[in-house]
Parts: C-alpha cells; sequence; structure tokens
C-alpha cells in the first residue's frame, strides 16, 4: 500500500513465509493494524471504530432476527411481537437491532460534521469523502427499508411517503413509484422487496466501508491541525505519527465502551425512547395517523422537504420558469436530495486552502452555525407542518444551502486563515507543554 | 482532554436526545402522572397489581377487546401475574379459540394466544401501552420522557377516569367526552365506574384504583419482559463501567510515553 513509510511485514516462520508467498494476507492485515497516525488526533476521531462496531452489531442481529421473522403483510407484525415473546433472547436482539440504528446514525453525524469542521474532505481525500458520502445514503436508504418490516403504522406510512417523494418527479414519477413499490400502493409487493434489499444494502456497505478504509490508509488520516504528515523519510513520519495499533486502538475502544454504556443504558431502561408509540399499532391502510413523523436520523432533511410549499417564492418562481413541470412537491424533493448532493460535493466547493477550521476564524462561526441549523431542522422535522415551523424550516434549508454554495467558496477568498503549524510534531509538543504547565500549576491529576 | 470529550458528548447528546419522533398534537390533552411500581431503572411489576388488572381485563374489557399477541402460558411467568399453572389451564379453557387444524373453535390451552375480539370493532390491546404516548413535552422534543418514562400506563389511566360525562351523538354514533383522548371525544363508553369488580383479597376496587391495575396489566401484556431488559441492562452497564475503566488506565498507560510522561 503507497503511503506515509513504515515498516513492513516481515515474515518469519516457514509457515508464514508459505503463505505470505501465496496470499499476502498476513502483510495486509499487519499494515492494515500498524498504519501510521498523526499522533494528535483528538476525541473527534474515535467515530470511524463506532461505525464499524455498529455495522457488524446490526448485521449480527439483523442476520439472527430474519430467522425469525415473516415477510407477509398478514404476518410481518405478529412475527416482531413472536420475537418480542417467543425467541430466546428475541427481546433484547430486536431493542438492539432497534437502537442500534440510532447509534449508527447519531456516530455517522458526529463523524461527518468532524470532517467539515477539519476539512477532511479536501485535497487529496476527496474519494474517501464521496465514498463516504455514498455509504451514508446506503444507510439512510437501508434505515428507511428496515423501518418498515415491523409492518407497523408508522412504517406503512412511512414507506407511503417516502416513495411519494419519488411519484413527484414530472413524468416519469407515477410509473416509477408503481415500479418501486411493485403495485399501485404499499402492499405485500413492496414489503418483500423493502426486505430482500434491507438484507443486501448492508453488505454493499461493507464493501463501500472497505474502500473508504483503504482511500484514507492511501491518503493517511487526517488530523486537527489539517497539515500532512512528512513523508521524507520513516524516521521523519515517525516524529508525526504513532502506529494504529496499540495507540489509537486502544484509545478507540475505550471511546467506544464507554459509548456502549449509554447505548446499553437505553436499551435497557427506554429501549423505545428513540421509537414511535405508533409503530406498536399494525399497519391499516385505511387509518392515517395523525402525524406522520420519520425516525429522528431523517428529521432534518423531512423538514427542508416539508418547508418547500406553494407560497414560497422560489415555488412559484420555478413553477413559473418551467412551465408548471416543477412544483412545489417536487422542488421539496430536489431540495431535499439537492442538500446532501451539496454537501458531497464539498470538496470543490471550499476554495480555502487551509484545511482544519481550527486555523479559519470566521470559518468557525459559519460552521458552528450549521450545526445549529441541522438541530434546529430536526426538532422542526418533528412539528407538524404549519405555521410558523414551516417558515423557520425554509430559512433552516436556504441557510443549509447557503453555507455550502455561497458561504464556503466566498470564505477562502475573504477570510485571513491564522498561522498554522508547520509540522503535526509542532502541534503536538505545543498542547503537551500547555497541559504539562497546567499540571505543574494546578497540581491537579492530569488530565490524561 | 476531558475538555474535548466533554465536547464531544455534549455534541452527541445535542444530536441524540434533542428530537423524538413525536408531533405535538394541537390541544394539550391531560395525562395524570401515577407513580407506578415498574417505572425507573430498577422498577418491577406488582404481582398482586397484575392479578387484579388480569380479573379487570376478563370480567370488563374482554367484552370488546382482545389480547392477541399475549400466551396464556406467559400468565405463569414470575415477572408476570405468576398464576399457578394449573390455573393457567382453567383459565385458558374459558375462552374458545379457533384451530385451523380442526376448522372449528375449541377451548383454549396454555400454548394458545388470549383470542383476538372484533366484535365491535374495538382496538386490541395487547400492545395499546407501548402504543400511546403519555408524555411528549417540552415543546414536542419528548425530552420530559427521560424523566417521566412514556407514560403509555399513565395514557390508560387518565384515559379510564378522564370521563366528564358530557356526551353527543354524530352522524348515529354516541361520543363521550374525555380529558386525555386526543380528539376529545372518544367513541367508547366509559368502561369502569369503580366497584366493577369484586377483589378476592378485599383489595380497593374504586375507579382510581381498577384504573391503575388495569394500566399496569397491560404495561405488563405490552412489555412482558420488561424485568429480564432491565436486569440485562443493569449487569451490562457494571460490566461496561468495569472494562471502560480499564481501557481508559490502560490508554494512560499506552500513551504515557508518547506524551513522555511518568505513570
Amino acid at each position: 500500500m503507497a503511503g506515509i513509510p513504515h515498516d513492513h511485514y516481515e515474515p518469519k516462520s516457514g509457515f508464514s513465509k508459505w503463505v505470505e508467498t501465496r496470499l499476502p494476507v498476513i502483510g495486509l492485515l499487519y499494515d492494515t493494524i500498524m498504519i501510521p497516525t498523526p499522533k494528535n488526533l483528538n476525541w473527534m476521531w474515535i467515530w470511524g471504530i463506532v461505525l464499524a462496531f455498529c455495522l457488524v452489531v446490526q448485521i449480527a442481529t439483523g442476520v439472527v432476527l430474519v430467522m425469525h421473522y415473516t415477510p407477509h403483510v398478514d404476518m410481518a407484525f405478529a412475527s416482531v411481537e413472536h420475537i418480542m415473546r417467543n425467541v430466546n433472547g428475541g427481546m433484547m436482539l430486536r431493542y438492539v437491532h432497534m437502537n442500534g440504528a440510532s447509534l449508527f446514525f447519531l456516530a455517522v453525524y458526529c463523524h461527518i460534521f468532524r470532517g467539515l469542521y477539519y476539512g477532511s474532505y479536501k485535497a487529496p481525500r476527496e474519494i474517501t469523502w464521496i465514498i463516504g458520502m455514498l455509504i451514508y445514503l446506503l444507510m439512510m436508504a437501508t434505515g428507511f427499508l428496515g423501518y418498515v418490516l415491523p409492518w407497523g403504522q408508522m412504517s406503512f406510512w412511512g414507506a407511503t411517503v417516502i416513495t411519494g417523494l419519488f411519484g413527484a418527479i414530472p413524468f416519469i414519477g407515477e410509473p416509477l413509484q408503481t415500479w418501486l413499490l411493485g403495485g399501485p400502493a404499499v402492499e405485500n409487493a413492496t414489503l418483500n422487496r423493502f426486505f430482500s434489499l434491507h438484507y443486501l444494502l448492508p453488505f454493499v456497505i461493507a464493501g463501500l466501508v472497505i474502500v473508504h478504509i483503504w482511500a484514507f490508509h492511501t491518503t493517511g488520516n487526517n488530523n486537527p491541525t489539517g497539515v500532512d504528515v512528512r513523508r521524507g523519510s520513516k524516521e521523519e513520519a515517525e516524529k508525526d505519527t504513532v502506529p494504529f495499533w496499540p495507540y489509537y486502538i486502544i484509545k478507540d475502544f475505550f471511546a467506544l465502551a464507554v459509548i456502549l454504556l449509554i447505548f446499553w443504558a437505553i436499551v435497557g431502561f427506554m429501549p423505545n425512547y428513540l421509537g414511535h408509540p405508533d409503530n406498536y399499532i399494525e399497519a391499516n391502510p385505511l387509518v392515517t395517523p395523525a402525524h406522520i413523523v420519520p425516525e429522528w436520523y431523517f428529521l432534518p432533511f423531512y423538514a427542508m422537504l416539508r418547508a418547500i410549499t406553494d407560497d414560497l417564492w422560489i415555488s412559484q418562481f420555478a413553477s413559473f420558469i418551467t412551465g408548471g413541470i416543477v412544483d412545489a412537491k417536487f422542488l421539496g424533493v430536489l431540495v431535499m436530495f439537492g442538500s446532501i448532493l451539496v454537501m458531497a460535493l464539498v470538496p470543490w466547493l471550499d476554495t480555502s486552502n487551509v484545511r482544519s477550521g481550527r486555523y479559519r476564524p470566521m470559518f468557525r462561526w459559519w460552521f458552528a452555525l450549521l450545526v445549529v441549523d441541522f438541530v434546529l431542522l430536526m426538532w422542526l422535522g418533528a412539528m407538524p407542518a404549519e405555521e410558523p415551523y414551516t417558515s423557520l424550516a425554509a430559512i433552516g434549508a436556504a441557510y443549509w444551502f447557503a453555507y455550502f454554495l455561497v458561504i464556503l467558496p466566498l470564505l477562502g477568498v475573504i477570510e485571513k486563515p491564522d498561522p498554522v503549524p508547520a509540522t503535526i510534531e509542532e502541534d503536538f509538543e505545543a498542547h503537551l507543554a500547555k497541559s504539562k504547565a497546567a499540571d505543574d500549576g494546578t497540581q491537579a491529576a492530569p488530565a490524561e | 482532554m476531558f475538555k474535548q470529550l466533554a465536547f464531544g458528548t455534549a455534541a452527541a447528546l445535542a444530536i441524540g436526545l434533542a428530537p423524538v419522533a413525536w408531533a405535538a398534537g394541537g390541544e394539550e390533552a391531560h395525562i395524570e402522572d401515577i407513580a407506578f411500581s415498574f417505572e425507573g431503572p430498577f422498577g418491577v411489576y406488582d404481582q398482586n397489581q397484575l392479578q387484579r388488572g388480569l380479573q379487570i381485563y376478563t370480567e370488563v374489557c374482554s367484552a370488546c377487546h382482545g389480547l392477541r399477541y399475549v400466551p396464556f402460558r406467559t400468565l405463569n411467568d414470575t415477572d408476570g401475574p405468576g398464576l399457578p399453572a394449573d390455573q393457567v389451564r382453567a383459565y385458558a379453557s374459558e375462552f374458545q379459540v379457533y384451530d385451523a387444524e380442526l376448522e372449528d373453535t375449541r377451548p383454549g390451552l396454555p400454548s394458545d394466544n388470549f383470542p383476538a375480539n372484533t366484535a365491535v370493532g374495538a382496538p386490541d390491546l395487547s400492545l395499546m401501552a407501548k402504543a400511546r404516548a403519555g408524555f411528549h413535552g417540552p415543546y414536542g422534543t419528548g425530552l420530559s420522557q427521560l424523566v417521566n418514562g412514556m407514560g403509555g400506563a399513565e395514557y390508560i389511566y387518565s384515559l379510564l377516569t378522564g370521563y366528564t360525562g358530557v356526551q353527543q351523538e354524530q352522524a348515529g354514533t354516541l361520543f363521550y367526552e374525555n380529558t386525555a383522548f386526543p380528539s376529545g371525544w372518544i367513541s367508547m363508553a366509559p368502561p369502569l365506574q369503580g366497584e366493577d369488580v369484586e377483589f378476592s383479597d378485599g383489595s380497593p376496587n374504586d375507579l382510581h384504583n381498577e384504573a391503575v391495575d388495569i394500566a399496569a396489566f397491560l404495561m405488563w401484556t405490552a412489555e412482558p419482559k420488561m424485568m429480564a431488559r432491565k436486569e440485562a441492562g443493569f449487569v451490562g452497564v457494571i460490566f461496561l463501567v468495569v472494562l471502560s475503566l480499564l481501557l481508559f488506565y490502560t490508554n494512560k498507560s499506552i500513551w504515557a510515553a508518547v506524551k513522555k510522561k511518568k505513570t
């Protein structure tokens, strides 16, 4: 593997030489585990391990759940209750799988915003970023498909609303929706194909995760300074890095243990907190729930979708110039998918040559506002589609697009960045000196 | 380090806990907060209360409502009502269940589920305590559920005691005003008036106590393995606390050399 110069695996025993000349798998594992990693990574770099862990947990629990689940409209809901009541350990399996999805999305949002703040998307990591965005899209698809499987009221009506988005596409929308659903409405054919895809996509994600790791192992990890590891020689690189094992594996495992502590407390003591009560009512096509609300991790995008109403000048404008082809509904769909598209294109929208937000005094404030915007949109997505919520959501959506399409391109030109340390080592030593001074000053227990 | 850790955790909490998939309705329904025995991380079901609730279900609710997901045999669970096996058998045989092989009904066996009841189109009660949430605030974020719980059992209690006595007819159906029901008007006639059942141990059978008992029973039908779940939660949390501490000190000692510190 190209990248930062480091030690490579040398087979010693006769057996390992025999294996290594035929399939260099031990060497590959060694290079992956011992990859030189910037030694100044902070606690926002733990989410990758959490995400990998989530994927494994979701696949493991999911494979067992499938053994007891029946994908049929008349039996799906009852089979989930069968899992909850009659299958040994089924109740915990399902609650872990259900809340595991929430942990997965919490981790991916922390991971994405980490990348956005420290400029992890900038050259040469654009491919890592794009692959990551693809994984995120697949995660959303998988999460949505999985939510339909218990066949509760929110499953059914969520599926109806979300597939209805495709129906809003001009000309091809209706046939496309019928094709997706396998019929004119959400029914048994829909449940069956959603089940099949819900089982398939995690393995596609797993494949992309390998490519994601491959890509950033080639470029090297980003780090809080955004400064590259020196690659002139192995000695030089070693001043900036530590091997992934044991330094970061143990650190990440510690963080993972703390996160799992919170996760397990939620599973054990309030497993339905993040869910929706309506999904404990079996799907009924004749009764529409008072409020159709997606899971929390879709709410920001759901808010943007609903923010586009007929009253907005932008929808009237779009309708006018396209001769009515683009109506508010379709524009809402475009806005929702566009909000993720602009995020995927951020490597080419951000014009600043400084990677890390730490050295960008103006960027920091706009970024903080983006995080606030995201949380605000999440809340608005859970509110009914009425005033003042839709207007607030329209403002929130406008900021989301403005951040990526206007603010980031302009900031690179007008902002005067702070001085950036020359090397990672310099930054690491400076932090060390600072924390030492703090320790000596107060005689308090060292922070690390 | 701790500053960053605290920041990370706060960010995680802000994203994770702030929004809960619930939209508050227009009018706030009145939900009474009851101190049920099963609340909190260490809360357990009260076996006597579940048995009283079962009696209320049998004598009152079962006339219109089924419990189609609840197997009779679970009445024997020590974490549940804990009826002796012979009583469970006798109880089950009082219900007529449909047998697909006989293509006819027969008396129930402990291995059967409670029958569904669609006689008047009343909803099944198996999961009712999880299919409703009593608490939604503040501002529709659902954060109050962190303290109060979801409030499904509280909703059932409040519904049963929330009749104002006012009724009106709409399109040939009688609707009863109810302070807990989201729209304010419910088609179910007040099912409990107080002293609807006679408890063999002489427990109070006024409306309040009956409503509490049936709400607790329906919480059990919705979440029969709650006690096992909390036990697993507690053991797991203890295990993870120890694991976190061990990993914390391992991490510290590993990094000490890099950070040129004495351990």
